[in-house]
Parts: C-alpha cells; sequence; structure tokens
C-alpha cells in the first residue's frame, strides 16, 4: 500500500505470567479510515488496545505515529499525544457530573491550579452541540440511563481531538437509534481525517462501517483485508480458524404440555408490567426486546430476586410465591445471571466451590459438616457433563475462558435439579465457537424436559434457539412470535411497540 | 375519565407525601439537632447563653481540622487511623518547643522560644510527612489505609513516647507554655467576644481553615482528582489523572490538618503528654460519616463535616445541661452513627 499511513503497530508481543497475549502482532491504520478489528474474547484485541494507549507496556515492537515512533508510558501520555480511546468497561466517576467526567484529567485551569467552572461548561455544551448529545452537562453521572452514559464517553474520546481513536465495543448497551448516532460521529470523524479503530462483534456493524478489517486469533495476527471483499461467513471462518457452517445446532426438543402459568405479574420497584405468558415442558421461550425493556425483570422478578407486585405464577396447577431465590430454587427454578462477572461467579473461589455453592445443603453429613468426597464427585460430572475446559477442580474460576465460567454456573444450576431454567443472555462474551457448545447445551436440557425462558439481545440466537418469543416494551409483554415463521423485523416492531 | 384523572391525581399526592417524606429523612439529622437543641433550651435556657454556646463552638472548632483531614482519606475510600497520634506527636513537639524560656525542666533548653510561624511551619509539616508516610504505602503498594494507618499509629505512638523522655522532660507533661503561644491560639486580648464572653481565636482560625479545605475540595484540580479517584480509581487512572500524586497529596493534605489541631490542641489543653489526641481519629470520623462524607468513595461536602462535628459536640455540651448522665453519651453516640449511616447508604440503595 502506498497510501498514507497514520498509525503503524508492528511485531507487537506481550506476555503475561503463563500466557502469551500477543505474539508480533501488526496493524496499520491510514488517515481518513475506519480499522475494524475483530476476533473471539481472547483474541488479544483488548491487549493489543491497551499496549497502544500505555496502560500495558509491550514486550517487543514498535509503534509509529505520524511517522515518529512512540511509546507511551501511560494514558496521559497517549492522550497528550492524539490518541484516546472509549473503553470497553464504563470507566466513569459515577457519584460526579458529567461535565466533571468529561474534562477530568484536564480540567480547564485559571491561575494555575483553580478550576474554571464556566469555562468547563461552555465548552461542554458545545462539545454535546457539535456532536447533538442531548445529555445535561450538570447531571450527576449514575442517574443517567447506562446508553447515555456510553453517548458521554464517546464524547470524551472525541473532544481530545485526537488523531487515532479506540472504540472498544462502544455499542454494547446502545440502542438502535444510537448506534446510527454513533455513526455519523464516526463518518464525520472519518471526513476530518482521523484514523478509527473500531472494536466489535456485530458483524453487521464492521461491515457496514469499516473500511479495513484486521482478523485476530489466540494473540495473533490472521488477515487484514478491505471490508468491501469480506462477508461475514468469511469473518466467522478467519476467526474461528476453521469452517463454521452452522452457527445453532438442529432444533430436536418436543415441547409438551404448559407447566409455567404467569399471570399478570409486575414489579414494585422496577418497570414490569402485568406481563402474562405461559411456559411449556421440553420448550424453549425468548424474550426479546431492546436494552432497558424489562427482559431481565421477566426473569429476575419470576425468581424473587426483585419485588413482585400483583399476579400469580402457577407451577403444575400449583399456585407458587417465589418470594426470595430461596423459595424459587426451592420450587425447582435456576437464574443464570446477565452479568456473569458481578452476579455470577466467585471469582477468586475455585471450580469446585462455584460448582456447589447453590446446592449446599445436599453434601451435610449428619446436618454439620460438608462431605468433600461428594462435592468433588459433582463437580467431577459437572466439568464432564458440560465439556468444561479447565486444569482442575481447583482453578480459580476466573482464570477460566468466559464460555468455560458460563458451563460452570450452569453446572452449577443442574446440579439443584431444576425444572424450569431461566438463562440472562447465556451467550454474553463468549466465543463464536463456545457459543454453539452453550446452544446446544439448552436444546439438550429442553430435550430432557425442562423448560427454558432465554434473555437474549442478539436477535439471530433467539431466532435459532427458541420455539416461541416474546417481545418486551416499555416493561409490557408486546406480543408473542413463533420463532419458526417470524423475522426480524416483526420482533423490531413490537419492540417499539411501548417505546 | 374521571377515574382515570382521579388515580393520576392520587399518583401526584403520593409523589408529593414520598417527595416531602425522603426530604424529611435526608435531612432528619439536622432536624434531630434542631429538636435537641430547643428541646435542652426550654429546659435549660442557660443553653443559649454566651457561655455555653462559646464553649460548643470552641469545642467544635478544636475538633474540626482533623475532621476536615481525614474526611479526604475517607472520600478515596480509606480511612486514617494515625490522626489522633499524629496529634499527640505534633502538639508534644510544639510545645516542647515553645516553653517558656523559664521553664523549669524545659525540654529544650538552649533553643529559647521559637518563633510562632516557624513552629505552626514544623508542626503541620511533620503531619503532612507522616500523612505522606501513609499515602505513599497506600498508593504505591495498593495497601488498604485501615492497615498502614493502623501501623503509623502504633509507630507514631512509639514515638510519641520516646519523645517525651527526650531533652531534660523525663517523661512528664510538656507545660509552662510561652505566653505568646497561649495568646496567639486562645486569645489574650481576644479578637472576637460575644457578649461579653470571650471567644477564642483558635475559632477564627478554624474558619479559615474550612474556607481553605472548602476552597481545595471544590475548586482546585487536585480536589476534583480526589472526587474523581473516591469514586472511580480505573477511570481517574486513564483519564490521566495522577493517582499516585494525588493519593499522596490526599494524605499529606490530611497530615497537616493534624499538624495544625495538634499546635491548636497543645496551647488549648496547656499540658502536653503521650496520651494527647488518643482516639481524636475515631469522633472525626464519627463526625465525618454522621455529615454524609461516605465510605462508598467520592462523596462528601465540607459543610456536611462541620455539620457533623456540631453534632458530636452537641452531645456532650447539651445533655449533660438536662441531667443526661454522661456515661449514656457514648451509646447516643454510636446510635447517632448507625443511624446517620444507615440513612446515608439509603440514597445509594437502588431498589429491586
Amino acid at each position: 500500500m502506498d497510501q498514507p499511513v497514520l498509525l503503524e503497530m508492528r511485531g507487537i508481543s506481550k506476555s503475561f505470567p503463563g500466557v502469551k497475549a500477543l505474539d508480533g502482532v501488526s496493524l496499520t491504520v491510514r488517515p481518513g479510515t475506519v480499522h475494524a478489528l475483530m476476533g473471539e474474547n481472547g483474541a488479544g484485541k483488548s491487549t493489543l488496545m491497551k499496549c497502544l494507549f500505555g496502560i500495558y507496556r509491550r514486550d517487543e515492537g514498535t509503534v509509529t505515529l505520524d511517522g515518529r515512533e512512540v511509546e507511551f508510558k501511560s494514558s496521559k501520555e497517549a492522550l497528550e499525544n492524539g490518541v484516546a480511546m472509549v473503553h470497553q468497561e464504563l470507566n466513569q466517576a459515577l457519584t460526579r457530573t458529567v461535565k466533571d467526567n468529561l474534562w477530568l484529567g484536564r480540567y480547564p485551569k485559571v491561575g494555575g491550579f483553580i478550576v474554571s467552572e464556566r469555562i468547563m461548561d461552555k465548552r461542554t455544551r458545545e462539545i454535546f452541540e457539535e456532536l447533538e448529545v442531548a445529555v445535561d452537562p450538570n447531571a450527576v453521572m449514575s442517574t443517567l440511563p447506562v446508553s447515555q452514559r456510553q453517548m458521554v464517553e464517546i464524547a470524551k474520546a472525541v473532544s481530545y481531538d485526537s488523531k487515532v481513536i479506540v472504540f472498544d465495543e462502544p455499542t454494547s448497551s446502545l440502542t438502535e437509534t444510537e448506534v446510527e448516532h454513533l455513526f455519523r460521529i464516526i463518518n464525520m470523524l472519518r471526513s476530518r481525517g482521523c484514523g478509527i479503530i473500531y472494536i466489535s462483534h456485530k458483524m453487521e456493524e464492521i461491515l457496514r462501517i469499516s473500511d479495513d478489517v484486521t482478523i485476530m486469533r489466540d494473540g495473533t495476527w490472521v488477515a487484514t483485508r478491505p471490508a468491501k471483499e469480506l462477508t461475514m461467513d468469511e469473518i466467522i471462518r478467519l476467526m474461528v480458524g476453521r469452517e463454521l457452517t452452522n452457527r445453532f445446532p438442529p432444533k430436536t426438543n418436543k415441547p409438551g404440555e404448559i407447566i409455567l402459568d404467569v399471570q399478570h405479574i409486575s414489579g414494585r420497584y422496577t418497570r414490569l408490567k402485568d406481563a402474562t405468558f405461559q411456559l411449556k415442558k421440553g420448550e424453549i421461550l425468548g424474550v426479546a426486546g431492546l436494552d432497558g425493556s424489562g427482559r431481565t425483570e421477566v426473569l429476575e422478578n419470576l425468581f424473587g430476586a426483585m419485588t413482585r407486585e400483583g399476579g400469580t405464577i402457577t407451577l403444575h396447577g400449583r399456585e407458587i410465591r417465589n418470594k426470595g431465590p430461596k423459595e424459587a430454587i426451592k420450587n425447582g427454578f435456576a437464574l443464570l445471571t446477565e452479568e456473569r462477572r458481578a452476579t455470577g461467579i466467585f471469582g477468586i473461589r475455585d471450580i469446585k466451590e462455584n460448582t456447589v455453592i447453590s446446592n449446599l445443603k445436599n453434601y451435610l453429613m449428619g446436618g454439620v459438616c460438608l462431605s468433600d468426597k461428594r462435592m468433588r464427585d459433582d463437580t467431577d460430572w459437572s466439568i464432564q457433563a458440560m465439556h468444561i475446559k479447565t486444569p482442575s477442580q481447583k482453578t480459580q474460576i476466573r482464570s477460566l475462558s468466559g464460555g468455560n465460567q458460563q458451563k460452570v454456573i450452569i453446572g452449577r444450576w443442574l446440579l439443584t435439579k431444576p425444572e424450569i431454567l431461566l438463562l440472562d443472555e447465556p451467550t454474553r462474551g463468549i466465543d463464536v465457537g463456545a457459543k454453539y457448545e452453550i446452544y446446544q447445551l439448552i436444546i439438550d436440557l429442553a430435550n430432557e424436559g425442562k423448560g427454558v425462558i432465554m434473555v437474549s439481545s442478539e436477535m439471530p440466537e433467539l431466532l435459532g434457539v427458541c420455539d416461541r418469543i416474546i417481545v418486551m416494551s416499555g416493561g409490557q409483554v408486546a406480543g408473542e412470535v413463533n420463532a419458526a415463521s417470524t423475522s426480524q423485523e416483526e420482533i423490531l416492531t413490537l419492540a417499539a411497540k411501548y417505546v | 375519565m374521571s377515574n382515570e384523572s382521579k388515580k393520576l391525581a392520587e399518583k401526584a399526592q403520593g409523589l408529593t407525601a414520598q417527595k416531602v417524606g425522603d426530604a424529611l429523612l435526608n435531612n432528619a439529622l439536622i432536624i434531630i439537632m434542631l429538636v435537641v437543641a430547643v428541646y435542652v433550651a426550654i429546659k435549660k435556657p442557660s443553653f443559649l447563653g454566651p457561655t455555653s454556646l462559646v464553649n460548643l463552638i470552641s469545642l467544635t472548632a478544636a475538633y474540626l481540622p482533623v475532621a476536615l483531614g481525614i474526611a479526604g482519606c475517607i472520600v478515596l475510600t480509606g480511612t486514617d487511623l494515625s490522626a489522633g497520634r499524629a496529634v499527640g506527636l505534633t502538639a508534644c513537639v510544639s510545645a516542647s518547643l515553645l516553653q517558656s524560656a523559664t521553664a523549669a525542666n524545659k525540654m529544650w533548653p538552649g533553643i529559647g522560644t521559637l518563633p510562632i510561624p516557624v513552629v505552626i511551619f514544623i508542626a503541620m509539616g511533620l503531619g503532612a510527612c507522616i500523612g505522606a508516610f501513609n499515602g505513599f504505602f497506600v498508593a504505591k503498594f495498593k495497601l488498604h489505609p485501615f492497615i498502614v494507618t493502623l501501623a503509623t499509629q502504633l509507630i507514631l505512638y512509639t514515638t510519641l513516647l520516646l519523645y517525651v523522655q527526650m531533652g531534660n522532660n523525663g517523661g512528664q507533661a510538656i507545660s509552662s507554655l510561652d505566653q505568646g503561644y497561649r495568646n496567639f491560639v486562645v486569645g489574650d486580648p481576644p479578637l472576637f467576644t460575644f457578649g461579653s464572653v470571650r471567644i477564642p481565636n483558635y475559632v477564627i482560625y478554624a474558619l479559615l481553615l474550612t474556607a481553605i479545605m472548602w476552597f481545595i475540595w471544590n475548586k482546585t484540580t487536585f480536589g476534583k482528582n480526589m472526587f474523581a479517584l473516591g469514586a472511580n480509581e480505573e477511570a481517574a487512572r486513564v483519564s490521566g489523572v495522577n493517582v499516585f500524586a494525588t493519593t499522596v497529596g490526599v494524605f499529606a493534605l490530611a497530615g497537616a490538618m493534624y499538624g495544625w489541631a495538634g499546635f491548636v490542641e497543645s496551647a488549648r489543653i496547656a499540658s502536653n503528654t503521650a496520651n494527647t489526641g488518643v482516639n481524636y481519629e475515631l469522633d472525626a470520623i464519627a463526625a465525618c460519616v454522621i455529615g454524609g462524607v461516605s465510605f462508598v468513595g467520592g462523596i462528601g461536602k465540607i459543610s456536611g463535616i462541620v455539620i457533623g462535628v456540631i453534632m458530636l459536640r452537641l452531645i456532650f455540651v447539651a445533655l449533660p445541661l438536662v441531667g443526661m448522665d454522661q456515661q449514656l453519651q457514648y451509646a447516643i453516640k454510636g446510635g447517632i452513627i448507625l443511624f446517620a449511616c444507615a440513612l446515608d447508604m439509603r440514597k445509594y440503595l437502588v431498589k429491586k
């Protein structure tokens, strides 16, 4: 390529104790283009960006910015040299105001150390106006919905007037309209000659917005191609390293009679309103909807993790209360939570403890002490049945990949012999290859006669795995569709019904 | 239709009732404080007399600097257990440097009486060094401030025990302070009087200090960085904030406050032993949490700290006036701390 080069990372390597996270990766960004960086979780995308941004120090390789070799020792240095980043995790000071967050680390000063609120206010409004962000600069961050916080973070990165801007999964908490908004901002930056590095798992987005695509796998560079020449299947093949002909396993489960009847349940403190639906034996019921539409609330309300107001839940013709998770578990419910790291795993504890934690009373001997042998046996069963890849039971769960962590938690719940499985985003943050295994597990569970209710923000997943789908909108059930005969358009229309 | 509007009206009413309830709860402590004050004033009108009010204000002013310092550590989700001993050490150092030239058993006979500004500088500087020492271990080795300052507290106590045995002092209380020093701190003649009652000068100094701290917290880069760091350290780091320097700075500033408190305390109580300042940190932490400086991090107001200190002193000053048993005051203090923190957490709880 004879075109001008803005940023060149060449031969970047980075090791952590026990793993080589990056092995000679190269990336070249031209000015005025969007360069997508793709790869499964753990492929090293974020690590590469953290090496660029000065959060990690690279072991080998060179970074050239605008023809000058650089090595940033801190984020501050990166920002000062025209490299900004929208971080994957929302890194914000939630108790502070929007403008305090926006100017953190570079407050406009008068007299050397006094912060000028006036200048801060003025510039914030200018930036928000330019980017058409409708957020009050004086609002306290924690009072804003996640999507607006994300837009503030994006505005912040743009406001550095950087030459290179990294977007690390910026759309994971944005609604469709906000994604369009983000793309307008990116197009504006592109026309200004910025180089943009865009990390995302959403292939439709990548193919739409990017000029070049670099694909990584297991810490190595796999390919760099113009986006025009790539198809979705091709990207998947490069990411996974093998042909992935089917994204979903064959649907073999056969729904039977109705086992669970939910009538008119609402949340006292949450936005769930008057939800009514049924679940059959051996059925996989999907719950679709936009972020904040009440999807998660359906599951947590059923499970008793949120306070319920009104309505009835009938299991096998008998009315049950499920006032708290403890009672729900006793009634044969299991909940796989949405935020695996926050509410699913006990990160620093080992696989065994993570497996048996919901089932401890079954290991009691004489009502006092726990049988270590029975716990080990059950953990072994779970590791085998779920195909968990782990060196041993004694491994800390946080050192496993996302997919394997998820399998540990599914195994944990299966030990409680549940009849109704509530799965909230069961494949979030999981590799394409491992997703297939999770889908297979879900279908197997349905085959065994369990009822599954599954929330997902990925529509193809719902269409591929579920039998029926209820669509949430504004806290209400907007409609129910048959997964085999519906379309994404129909679901989206329903999802927008009460917005 | 009318049904619907009725419902709406009910809803609106419910909302306002809830809002009033929330407002009451959020300001419950101030309301209780006023109720107690009014009750005591009715039972014992002399409570509102100049003597008792000046007493309350003076005690508040004496305890305020430690609370102002420690509050910064709490904003960083930390704490500082070494504050009391730091006050003790700086008090003894100040006293020993400002004994009158004619004092019997003068600790350092060779130095005469140092100029007051020099001693202030030494006391605050020593305090700042102690604070910076704490901050260094917290920021560099990522130790919890509880651990670091517990260690510092113990180290300081030994230092203090050794110090009072130095020179000609031989472990006695350091007294016979220079009159100029007493006059500077306590005020003779006083700068202000309230009725016929003298207001000690250190009340004025405390007001100045409060204003300076308010300015630092709200108007400077350092203050804003401190809050951001307390709210989310990682966010501050990736935004280019120097986390190390800010942490050390917050602890050092707190230390300088203890140094000032020691300087004042020394002249206020006039006779200093190794036990001067003991447990001051606990009162200061209590005052901070009562005043809404949250252990959650990143939250706190100077005005809240002042209210917290007044609240605590009020119990000591007002309740004995109405014949409340002195022994009860600790239980009342404990109750207030629990109540205040429960109210505080209520604001951050998200109901599900």
